[in-house]
């Protein structure tokens, strides 16, 4: 009924379904990888998979991190891909009892550095890399005013410290989450008795990690007011100047270790593509690559991490951690219940 | 002054007379009018209906509606109303006063004003969220006002990104109002605010009404102002669904949450499409160029209206550039040279610019397809007799959330279908989930001028003898230049901003702008922070020139005739 819009509406219609009509077969030759949102690693790395295995990998992120299982319980039925990676301490458990993995067991020799983080009972799920989330201090602002700066987590709740803390909220970020259950690791059932604590010391609870380092922190990068942020271990040295001076610093008795997992999915239309993937991932090649990609450590002891790294961003000796079969057990429970507390 | 239009008040409509009618009907055969609709009925039935609509049948068959019952849902509800309402009022004040100085009265730069009341309409949240943040936080520069993590910096959040949308829709409405209505009152004696009360409020009417539907289901389905901006302690349906799917996968209550949502779209609109035919007659008259160049007072009165959106707009974009150009020593250009390079200490795996060109693509062809998508369903929406379905239908995905939408889209598109039809390429559905997007706020612009034009001119149009092509070509198409300006404009600026539903269907390896800041902000470093607020200012930028050149556009038009 209309002249002029048609050859607009035609073409259109055309590239819809241009793009629409490439009808897909399952193809050994490509392997798809799901990851979380924030994926990333060099192109020569994926290159020599390429080159090493003859598939071509394909990348699709589903969401942001956290999201993640859920995505993937959700396009159980046809799966978004055939190997996935970025599966997170927290939310292992669950995933494995979503029944969404095949058992696979990679033969490379960082495999046994990996076991050392292995979920309990299956052989579903491969660690490929850990971090450890850490209450991060702004050293200059303790300096200039000439208070010790806090040590532990109890430190965090005395009234020395009041009102000078800026943390996540559990239950729209990962870190926080992560944070949540150092303290449950910490304090076992009286979490929450520590939680009020902190509540009462003027805790300032925000939405992401970005709006607490972004916004709150007082350190180089924010100019906030709060010189106590919960971030990374490994953020300090994303501060340090060209005077080589770190303004920040970690907290390593608070810092919870979450670990990064990868599995073949069930109902992949190449299993033994994925397996290669796993495989890659556990290659020296890539593990050496995850610090200065992603800011995680790599599992593998055959690989060096970078020399900033063991300045500036030394691990815990003793991090906080949590059985996954609890966390899966626990989770829902803990963050309603920490709502009620800290923000209620 | 050019009259387009006229249909004499008072007299019997040519349009009653069952013989033009007749021949009228004989002339826009059912047939071709199903045709037309059938190509954007099939978009949003594809990438729209079919996705949300399982995602919603797999929550609701889980069980019951237990949702319903909770305390919580009813709070949740309640908080969304009345943040949605003010942020309503809010963006309609500011907004009326705004049109008037950047649409009614002409003076020189005001091209450059209109553009920039737009920019803040296609910042991503994340970054609006740090600006505000950065203003309110205790040792901001509004710090003193004690507002952090409270009701009023969200809604303040809201009017600032949705002022825009009033300003344009009514702002278009005013300029092609015929002035002599209000000439005359003044003549005999009305105040200027009489007048205004009287005459031209009422006949902004419909535009009014459209606009301010369109920001209270922005408002309603906002998500990361209020998470953000309410320091998780504000819970509105839309962060309530987030957060049952994200954390709980609790996906029956997050159906039952985005059916109240649905509801709520449905209220809004049965509330809008009332005022609108109750002022449907007032837009049914003389349609012309009635802007005029400001007089001295009028620029005085401009300058008092524009202030307070001007400081509203203005100190959160100040703080983004301000942001943008803080380095590691002290004050420079350095994160903006950082754009055309792969960060180096980030995880982003492509520079910034090239973000910029796949967000440019996916843009551009999402604002053609709900143009051309748009302008169908605006056509058919206005002679249809079932038109509020219609409507009801091209409204809907500006009140459903993006995470049922995104889900949907993961569930029901990502990979090949049973058939072998592979819609799951990120090159298809970025745009497809933009365009969607887009596609409500084309329907909506286009719908009001559309209505307006008198069915008599088409009557007669036919009764001459032309075909119904021509009859839109000759009677419709020259009245809906106009508006096509601002709905082109719209769609793209949308399309270019959206992050929500894009985040769930862009390629990691392929990031749009929008999903690139999210990444920069994800991870620590001053470099980083930096260019994540520089690739903002861009992003700013590059809305503002297509405004501009929109803008450009709509004003040949007018001088054509």
């Amino acid at each position: 009924m209309f002249s002029k819009p048609k050859p607009a509406l035609a073409s259109v219609l055309l590239a819809v379904l241009a793009l629409a009509g490439c009808a897909s077969e399952p193809d050994p030759t490509t392997v798809t990888v799901v990851t979380h949102g924030s994926f990333a690693i060099p192109d020569d790395v994926v290159a020599s998979f390429e080159r090493d295995t003859g598939l071509t990998i394909d990348f699709v992120a589903a969401g942001e991190s956290g999201s993640l299982v859920n995505e993937l319980i959700l396009t159980q039925d046809r799966p978004l891909g055939d190997a996935v990676y970025g599966i997170d301490l927290a939310s292992a458990s669950q995933a494995v009892n979503a029944g969404l993995f095949t058992v696979y067991v990679s033969d490379q020799s960082a495999a046994k550095d990996a076991a050392e983080y292995a979920i309990p009972d299956s052989g579903s799920l491969t660690a490929i890399d850990y971090s450890d989330v850490c209450i991060n201090v702004d050293h200059r602002w303790f300096d200039d005013r000439g208070i010790p700066e806090p040590v532990t987590l109890d430190d965090l709740a005395s009234g020395t410290y009041r009102g000078l803390l800026s943390v996540t909220n559990p239950a729209t970020s990962a870190t926080g989450l992560s944070f949540l259950l150092a303290t449950v690791a910490a304090y076992g059932d009286n979490w929450d008795d520590y939680w009020a604590d902190l509540r009462a010391n003027d805790v300032r609870v925000v939405a992401s990690w970005s709006d607490a380092y972004y916004t709150d922190f007082s350190g180089p990068s924010s100019g906030g007011s709060y010189p106590l942020v919960l971030s990374y271990a490994s953020s300090p040295p994303f501060e340090v100047g060209d005077d080589g001076v770190a303004p920040t610093g970690a907290l390593l008795d608070t810092c919870f270790r979450s670990v990064e997992y990868a599995g073949v999915l069930k109902g992949a239309t190449n299993p033994e593509g994925a397996g290669k993937v796993i495989d890659w991932m556990l290659s020296d090649e890539f593990q050496a690559a995850l610090p200065d990609s992603m800011y995680v450590y790599p599992v593998s002891t055959r690989v060096e991490v970078p020399e900033a790294w063991v300045r500036y961003a030394p691990l815990s000796d003793q991090p906080w951690t949590l059985d996954p079969t609890t966390i899966a057990h626990d989770r829902d429970d803990l963050l309603r219940e920490w709502a009620e507390i800290v923000i209620g | 002054m050019t009259a387009t239009t006229s249909s004499g008040s008072g007299r019997r409509s040519l349009s009653d007379d069952p013989v033009t009618r007749a021949i009228a009907q004989a002339h826009s055969p059912r047939v071709s009018r199903l045709g037309a609709l059938a190509l954007p009925i099939a978009f949003l039935g594809l990438f729209f209906l079919w996705p949300v609509g399982t995602l919603l049948w797999r929550g609701l068959s889980d069980g019951s509606g237990e949702a319903f019952t909770s305390g919580r849902t009813w709070t949740a509800l309640g908080t969304t109303v009345t943040l949605a309402l003010a942020g309503t009022v809010g963006s309609v004040l500011l907004g009326l006063g705004a049109a008037w100085a950047l649409y009614r009265i002409t003076w020189r730069g005001q091209a450059v004003a209109r553009a920039l009341v737009t920019v803040p309409f296609v910042l991503p949240t994340v970054v609006v969220a740090v600006a505000f943040g950065a203003l309110l936080r205790p040792s901001g520069l509004l710090g003193f006002l004690g507002l952090d993590q409270g009701i009023v910096p969200i809604v303040a959040a809201l009017v600032f990104f949705n002022v825009s949308v009033v300003t344009r829709i009514v702002g278009g409405t005013w300029a092609s109002l015929d002035p002599g209505t209000t000439i005359a009152a003044r003549t005999l004696g009305a105040t200027r605010w009489q007048a205004f009360r009287h005459i031209t409020l009422p006949a902004l009417g419909p535009g009014l009404a459209a606009a301010a539907a369109i920001v209270f289901l922005f408002c309603s389905t906002s998500f990361g102002i209020v998470l953000i901006l309410g320091g998780t302690r504000t819970n509105t349906l839309e962060t309530e669904i987030w957060l049952e799917v994200k954390q709980f996968l609790d996906l029956r209550v997050a159906a039952s949450l985005a059916l109240l949502q649905v509801a709520i779209v449905a209220l809004t609109l049965a509330v809008a499409s009332w005022a609108q035919t109750h002022r449907e007659r007032a837009l049914r008259r003389t349609r012309v160029d009635g802007t005029r160049a400001a007089t001295r007072s009028d620029l005085r009165l401009a300058v008092l209206v524009l202030a307070p959106t001007a400081l509203l707009l203005g100190l959160p974009l100040v703080g983004l550039i301000e942001r943008s150009m803080r380095t590691r020593s002290g004050w420079g250009f350095s994160n903006y040279a950082a754009l055309l390079t792969t960060p180096e200490r980030s995880n982003l795996p492509v520079p910034v610019w090239r973000a910029a060109v796949t967000s440019l693509e996916a843009a551009t062809i999402a604002a053609i397809v709900a143009f051309s998508l748009g302008l169908l369903l605006a056509a058919a929406i206005t002679r249809a007799r079932r038109a509020r379905i219609l409507n009801a239908i091209a409204m809907l995905p500006l009140g459903v959330s993006s995470v049922i939408v995104g889900l949907g889209i993961l569930v029901t598109l990502y990979r090949p279908l049973p058939g072998g039809l592979d819609l799951g390429d990120p090159r298809l559905l970025v745009p497809a989930a933009q365009a969607i997007v887009a596609l409500p706020l084309v329907v909506r612009s286009l719908v009001p001028t559309l209505r307006s034009i008198s069915p008599d001119l088409r009557a007669a149009a036919s009764t001459l003898g032309a075909s119904p092509r021509r009859v839109w070509w000759l009677v419709d198409w020259p009245l809906i230049r106009r508006p096509t300006g601002v709905a082109l404009g719209l769609a793209f600026a949308v399309s270019l901003g959206e992050f929500g539903a894009t985040s769930f269907v862009a390629r990691p390896d392929h990031p749009t702008l929008p999903t690139a800041i999210y990444r920069l902000l994800s991870h620590p470093g001053i470099e980083n922070v930096g260019t994540a607020f520089a690739a903002c200012v861009l992003l700013a930028f590059i809305t503002a020139a297509v405004m501009m050149v929109t803008e450009r556009w709509r004003g040949k038009e007018v001088t054509e005739w």
